[in-house]
């Protein structure tokens, strides 16, 4: 049984009167891929806002490494080793490549040097842009420098916020394929996506999420070949 | 461009422009307009960078310099009225026996301190505008973009109110201000102290809080995701904005030798903001080079306009006192029109661009085609 890495306990949130999140609890195991999916408006993002101090919950309780950090501040999480990649990609656009970069390293002290070259190893088009101001990027390549960012600061847990987002196929499954190596590497990975199949091919756990509750889950190959989930998400029709 | 080439030509330049100054100094009296001219300049340049640390770098668009300035200003001002004429100045309602006091301590200090005394007067001017800053930091800039400015801007009145209530008036000496203060002892102490103020703000700039306050301009939820504590960083760069602000109202202080409360009214805010627009907001070269463009094309290049002007018998129309204001306005307009991110844009001054633009130049006389100069649009 592996260490549950991320623990989610009966969320609550609400924006104003709205409830966006109604009690919901999932689990994340250390160096996993977990996907959450759902149509928009079903309160993925404001699980991920939450999770990462930007909202605070209304109710309910989130365990990080056996640590209770609900409604902790986002600077004390990020230097615990949880990073959000935040929904549309969100780089530091009149900033060069390498200065988001070392943003995304701000809190630690020591010397960026090995990481960056790290992160061109997984990007080599981060290299060659590594003077170009991020604003002047492709949507493909903000989303890779978003990533790199996130990465810059050794996180043990990556939330992404929906990282296909506005790209075309190609440049998708181009960063699918970086998912699964970071998480290779042992960066467990919470995904969140509204390409359900993409997400749950390299998801190991997926939980389906429709409006603020959790109405499924299972492995990624369970929820790619369950039926409802197919009608759902998947765009396949039901067999009759 | 080799590094050790452009510590070269950096040398260079810096002597060139002392050996400028030494020539002004040497020579003040034949060249009185650029002396005071390029004072009042670097004076400003040192609260545009200030306002562009602030509103350019970190995103928060202040309008309270005026006020800060004042705070840096009276205090320089008390500090270093000398002793003997300080009862001359206050001759209406008479001088607060706190300040005689403080003044009889001040004079009973070594020498040395009382030599270093303008230094001391401008930083403790900084310091309290800083504290202030500091404070009112904590409401303040929880408010954003337009809202943030309004707030300032207020705040700034509510300084210049009470400087000037008659329930000061032994302190600040009330609407009738402070005069007889010890001026600059030469134009290159001025240029000295602004240039230790703007590099060390350009210091700040360039290290990791700099980046950080880039980071919370271009988008502050990005930044907090990424583990900038946005209220911090916004509270830092206020404070130490304000800091300069401050001192360059001391310095003002000192080159003007008589404050009072109408000179730091709102018009001066808007007179630093319109530098910073101009250089180009979020570009410490731009600042700098607009300080000094704007303040001697207001005071002194567009002098000309205001005198009557007669080709043959004929006088031009127009010509007569105000109309600088009226031409500069335009050329305002025309700048803002054609050069929308500034002189400098986001840019920074370095030999490398000069050296392209100088074997671009060349190629274009050899062309003498293409079209020449950059385009600034994104």
């Amino acid at each position: 049984m592996k260490n549950n890495l991320l623990t989610i306990e009966n969320l609550c949130v609400s924006y104003g009167g709205i409830k966006a999140v109604k009690g919901i609890s999932l689990t994340v195991p250390e160096g996993d891929i977990v996907t959450l999916i759902g149509a928009n408006g079903a309160g993925k993002s404001t699980i991920l806002r939450t999770i990462s101090g930007l909202v605070k919950p209304e109710s309910g309780k989130i365990t990080y490494n056996g640590e209770d950090v609900t409604g902790v501040q986002t600077t004390t999480l990020v230097e615990k080793g949880i990073t959000l990649v935040p929904e549309g990609r969100r780089v530091f656009p009149n900033l060069t490549v390498l200065e988001n970069l070392k943003i995304g390293a701000y809190l630690r002290k020591d010397n960026l040097e090995e990481d960056i070259l790290r992160i061109y190893k997984l990007f080599p088009r981060l290299e060659e842009r590594s003077w170009q101001l991020a604003g002047t990027l492709s949507g493909g390549e903000q989303q890779m420098l978003a990533v790199g960012r996130a990465l810059m600061s050794r996180p043990k847990l990556i939330m992404m916020d929906e990282p296909s987002l506005g790209l075309a196929p190609i440049i998708v499954n181009e960063i699918m394929s970086i998912i699964k190596t970071i998480n290779k590497e042992g960066v467990t990975i919470l995904l969140v996506e509204q390409n359900a199949n993409l997400a749950l091919r390299i998801a190991h756990h997926g939980y389906v999420c429709e409006t603020g509750n959790i109405t499924m889950e299972g492995t990624g190959a369970e929820l790619l070949n369950d039926e409802t989930v197919k009608a759902a998400y998947l765009g396949k029709a039901k067999k009759k | 461009m080799k590094n050790s080439k452009k510590v070269t030509y950096s040398i260079i330049l810096a002597a060139i422009i002392l050996a400028f100054l030494f020539f002004l100094e040497a020579n003040k009296a034949n060249y009185g307009m650029a002396y005071t001219v390029l004072t009042k300049g670097a004076i400003l340049a040192v609260v545009a960078v200030s306002m562009n640390l602030v509103t350019g770098f970190t995103g928060l668009f202040s309008l309270g310099q005026a006020g800060f300035m004042a705070i840096g200003a009276y205090i320089t001002a008390i500090f270093l009225i000398p002793t003997d004429t300080i009862q001359d100045v206050y001759y209406i309602s008479g001088v607060s026996p706190a300040i005689i006091n403080f003044k009889g301590f001040l004079d009973s200090t070594p020498g040395w301190i009382q030599a270093l005394a303008p230094y001391i007067a401008l930083i403790v001017g900084g310091l309290a505008a800083a504290l202030l800053a500091a404070l009112i930091g904590i409401p303040v800039l929880r408010l954003k973009s337009d809202y943030l400015a309004i707030a300032t801007l207020g705040f700034s009145e509510i300084v210049r109110a009470i400087i000037s209530s008659p329930q000061l008036d032994t302190i600040t000496n009330g609407s009738y201000g402070l005069k007889k203060i010890q001026g600059f002892s030469s134009i290159i102490q001025t240029f000295v102290i602004a240039g230790v103020c703007i590099t060390l703000m350009v210091l700040l700039i360039r290290s990791t809080y700099g980046r950080a306050f880039k980071a919370i301009r271009e988008d502050e939820t990005a930044a907090e995701a990424m583990g900038i504590n946005l209220f911090k960083h916004k509270e830092l760069s206020f404070v130490i904005g304000s800091f300069f602000s401050g001192v360059s109202g001391g310095m003002l202080a000192m080159f003007m030798r008589s404050i009072d409360t109408k000179t730091f009214s709102v018009s001066l805010t808007y007179d630093i903001l319109l530098i910073v627009v101009i250089g180009g907001i979020g570009s410490v070269t731009g600042s700098v080079i607009s300080a000094l463009l704007v303040t001697v094309s207001k005071e002194w290049w567009l002098r000309f306009f205001d005198n009557p002007l007669y080709i043959g018998n004929f006088q031009v129309p127009f010509f007569r006192t105000g109309f600088r204001m009226v031409v500069f306005s335009i050329i305002l307009l025309v700048v803002v029109l054609f050069y929308q991110r500034g002189i400098m844009g986001k840019n920074e001054f370095s030999w490398d661009k000069i050296g392209n633009n100088f074997t671009r130049f060349k190629g274009f006389i050899a062309k003498k085609a293409s079209k020449g100069g950059s385009d600034h649009a994104k």
